[in-house]
């Protein structure tokens, strides 16, 4: 595709002329890089509680975001308005971090070739409304007709269709349509006298309205959520101390995100700042651990074609047999660290600033049968559901809240437990690890990363797996 | 036209679009930022962006759009799409504006914007971030990298307009001073933050103090270990005692009370928490970052007693959660640019008590004091807590050794109840704010 035929070319009228002139701009104090960020957001949201739908939002935002970086250095400014006059003042304004000669050359820019892992068309937010409405009406029915204690149900149903392109002093354009829908049910469930429960499930990711149609149906999620409310009704108080901790396969991966992901940023590592800092080759996990990440896999919610900064995705091995391989790399560190970019380069909006991000974070299936590890442990907790979690990159202490975990007594799930917090550290807690199983699965499609403020899409993956030692904090 | 002019077009476009009542609300914001890592700078950012987002009322049913494209065709098709929404939405027999005489303005001198803040040179603020960052590394020498410092500054404006009446709008200043130090010793390598905030330059602590304390704190914790599993009296720092407030926030949201998905469901007016404990509310505190002259809807900001001596005196309410629960709102209603209001804070804290942070500390003869809280393990509908946490052990009334990589778990019931003392030492960094709180017991979770 070149420019003109691009969404950006068709829409506004913008040329690779014009992309050249910005980026030459950008580049008029100097500067080892300039890179011109365009963005064009449809969004959708309908949200249903009472078996009321109260809210229906659709809105645009555009945008454009030009970069500099001048050795350590970034520059960075941007525009609400794609007139030429406001494009150039922001690349004025981004130059001025580099504050030296100017180095225009001719520029030429080549369409970078990019994967294609969700040609949706038409993507959900190109449907008709009443299509998508139609979604959170079936998910309430079916999450208030699952048991009679349930007793409120909120639903939402949200997408977005954007269109990105990215033009850089590297000579190269890259263009996207990223579509995305996600549902997500909350339930509350409660017996006659008692205190009420929750129950939550969310998931979707680059699809077509037809995956919640067939694959992933409002029924799907409303009974799940309602599901996990009615068990938490018997839940007794989680364990205190380090015990057995078992995970199931899938959102339990969120371990990975948190124990090992941040802290393989490359940003992080580069500063010598990471628990992971210069330990490459460095056994950091049991052998039987493979981490890998991967946004170049079909339709997932932490897929891309081509990262935001215009480099194609691809899966990187961070950890081999228990081996420390390698960090998630933007543009800015591959640089400077003289290693390999690896895709990983991403922002929230044209408004930010991109850095490394994780994409779809999961451990390779091992060869242990899952029920095979839950019977190998005599007293333990074992965790099927997580909320969030979060790490101290640098002391490598991280976080994540269980909200449905059983205990386990001699190989058997016995009671549920009530919402826990489980604690570890990152470079430690892996080496733990001392059985996999071969059931591998990603989540649903409903993560959120969140660093330094921006927040990105992601997903996670994992297969049972069993830590012989960590650290629950219940109360009994 | 201005933004205020414009919000009025745009409720009137809705209107002849054909809804029955209309709201808009125009934001504009310029930010900046500048960030040095190792006495050089880094980042250096500089923008502006504005949008306007609209909420249609046809008969009983709503629909909200926003855009970011300001132009005739923009402004059209978001008021098209406001009112095709409306049309997928359910009817609402408590949606709707707030009456007419609901509508008014928090008086007196909100001090919320400061012309100094818009009035800093680049230059300057970059040299603010390296002095900050400066006076961190060179405290000690164990402090041996960052990972910056950050001088932000913000400058907005928010302009409302309904077809009930009401127009107004204010703009807002905003700056801050944050350094992340490194600290190494041995093995180890801890890292830990300080920052200042406030809506004027003329407010911002210096940066030397701000690149000391932050380096004060990232010392603290070297060497830190993890202690046996135990029940312990907590004290929470008053950095993280402002979680407590957010949390209580969540709790008292009108939102989760009438969805019946709050731990202080229909406890108004019943004892909740310990005689030590007032919660107070306060949208017009004179340059707060809670402060407003009115809230989202247009309604007056003003102070609300949460909890008065132990007792839940009142929630949150904005007017679609008041009307639901057969109340008055309290003028907290919160919105972006778009989309129903949901509910707010003012500046929201605990009020100050009479005791001094270390009379506090001295009164415990072994017990943990809280300095950072990690992750999400909070349940508003049950109240159950559990929380990553670090901090320094207390023995015999003294800090005695850092502590790290344990959680600390109770239910926010019993914590309120087990308020044992609040401190004299209140000072606001944000809109929510706490002084120390001692809380008698609850289960640390180590080896």
């Amino acid at each position: 595709m070149r420019v003109w035929e691009s969404f950006f070319g068709q829409k506004f009228g913008i040329t690779e002329r014009d992309l050249e002139r910005y980026l030459g701009e950008a580049l008029s104090s100097g500067g080892d890089y300039a890179d011109l960020y365009f963005e064009y957001l449809l969004t959708s949201s309908i949200s249903m509680d009472e078996s009321i739908i109260k809210g229906a939002t659709q809105g645009v935002s555009v945008g454009v975001g030009v970069r500099v970086v001048a050795g350590e250095r970034t520059g960075y400014a941007y525009s609400d308005d794609l007139s030429s006059e406001r494009i150039l003042k922001a690349a004025r304004v981004a130059s001025c971090i580099a504050g030296g000669p100017s180095k225009v050359e001719s520029f030429g820019l080549e369409p970078v070739s990019i994967h294609d892992l969700y040609r949706v068309i038409p993507a959900p937010a190109e449907m008709d409304l009443a299509e998508r409405a139609a979604l959170v009406v079936r998910a309430d029915r079916a999450a208030r007709a699952y048991d009679s204690r349930v007793f409120q149900v909120q639903v939402s149903y949200a997408d977005s269709l954007r269109y990105v392109m990215v033009a850089s002093s590297d000579h190269a354009v890259s263009f996207d349509r990223q579509p995305m829908a996600r549902m997500n049910v909350a339930v509350l469930a409660r017996e006659a006298e008692g205190s009420p429960q929750r129950g939550y499930l969310g998931g979707g990711g680059r699809v077509s309205l037809d995956f919640f149609l067939k694959d992933r149906t409002p029924e799907y999620f409303a009974r799940e959520a309602a599901r996990q409310a009615i068990v938490q009704l018997d839940a007794v108080p989680a364990p205190a101390g380090e015990t057995v901790v078992v995970l199931g396969p899938g959102w339990p991966g969120i371990l990975l995100h948190e124990a090992v992901g941040h802290g393989l940023e490359a940003d992080f590592n580069r500063k010598g700042v990471s628990a992971f800092s210069n330990r490459i080759g460095q056994q950091v996990a049991s052998s039987l651990c493979t981490v890998v990440d991967d946004g170049a896999i079909a339709n997932r919610r932490g897929s891309l074609n081509v990262d935001d900064e215009g480099v194609a995705t691809h899966r990187t091995v961070l950890i081999e047999n228990g081996v420390l391989r390698g960090y998630l790399q933007d543009k800015l560190s591959s640089r400077l660290l003289k290693m390999p970019v690896t895709g990983n380069g991403r922002r929230e909006s044209y408004q930010h600033i991109p850095m490394p991000r994780m994409t779809n974070t999961f451990m390779l299936a091992g060869e242990s049968d899952p029920g095979e590890i839950v019977r190998s442990v005599p007293k333990g907790v074992y965790c099927v559901n997580f909320g969030g979690g979060q790490v101290d990159i640098t002391s490598g202490n991280f976080v994540f809240s269980a909200s449905e975990s059983y205990l386990i007594e001699d190989g058997q799930l016995t009671r549920p437990l009530r919402d826990a917090t489980l604690i570890g550290n990152g470079p430690e807690a892996l080496r733990y690890v001392s059985m996999v199983g071969n059931d591998l699965k990603l989540d649903e499609g409903i993560g959120v990363c969140g660093k330094e403020g921006q927040s990105v899409p992601v997903g996670v993956g994992i297969p049972t797996i069993k830590i012989d030692r960590m650290t629950v904090g219940g109360t009994a | 036209m201005s933004c205020q002019e414009l919000a009025r077009d745009i409720v009137r476009r809705a209107l002849e679009a054909g809804a029955t009542d209309a709201e808009c609300t125009i934001s504009e914001g310029d930010e900046f930022s500048a960030s040095v890592r190792m006495r050089e700078l880094e980042n250096l950012k500089e923008a502006g962006a504005r949008g306007a987002g609209v909420r249609v009322m046809v008969g009983k049913r709503t629909g909200s759009a926003y855009t970011s494209d300001l132009t005739e065709a923009g402004l059209r098709q978001m008021v098209a799409s406001a009112i095709e929404l409306a049309r997928i939405t359910s009817e609402d027999p408590f949606a709707g504006l707030p009456e007419a005489e609901e509508f008014g303005s928090a008086g007196g001198d909100l001090r919320i914007f400061h012309d100094d803040v818009g009035e800093l040179e680049t230059g300057f603020k970059i040299e603010q971030a390296k002095a900050a960052e400066s006076a961190a590394l060179e405290f000690d020498p164990r402090i041996t990298t960052s990972e910056g410092a950050t001088f932000d500054s913000h400058i907005g404006g928010r302009w409302f307009a309904n077809s009930r009446g009401f127009s107004g709008g204010y703009r807002t200043s905003s700056c801050s001073l944050s350094v992340i130090p490194v600290a190494k010793d041995g093995d180890a390598m801890e890292r830990d933050y300080w920052f200042s905030a406030a809506r004027s330059y003329a407010r911002l602590e210096r940066p030397e103090d701000i690149g000391r304390e932050a380096a004060r704190r990232t010392l603290r914790r070297l060497g830190a270990r993890k202690v046996p599993t135990r029940k312990v009296p907590v004290v929470f720092e008053p950095r993280v005692a402002r979680s407590l407030i957010d949390h209580l926030f969540e709790a008292v949201n009108g939102e989760a009370i009438y969805r019946k998905a709050s731990f202080l469901t229909d406890k108004l007016a019943e004892r909740i928490a310990s005689g030590r404990l007032t919660m107070i509310d306060d949208g017009t505190m004179p340059g707060g970052f809670g402060t407003s002259p009115f809230d989202d809807e247009g309604v007056p900001s003003r102070r609300t007693v949460v909890i008065e001596g132990g007792v839940l005196a009142s929630y949150l309410l904005n007017c679609y959660t008041a009307r639901k629960l057969g109340l008055k709102t309290t003028g907290n209603a919160s919105r972006g640019i778009t989309g129903n209001a949901s509910v707010g804070h003012g500046n929201l804290y605990a009020e100050p008590g009479s005791q001094a942070p270390e009379a506090i500390i001295a009164s415990v003869r072994n017990g943990f004091y809280v300095t950072e809280l990690m992750g999400f393990g909070v349940n508003i509908v049950t109240g159950d807590y559990s929380r990553g946490a670090v901090g320094l052990w207390i023995e015999n009334g003294e800090l005695a050794y850092p502590v790290h990589e344990v959680t600390i778990s109770s239910t926010l019931g019993e914590m309120l109840r087990g308020v044992e003392a609040v401190g004299s030492d209140l000072e606001f960094r944000g809109s929510t704010a706490a002084p120390t709180i001692l809380i008698g017991e609850m289960t640390v979770s180590g080896h």
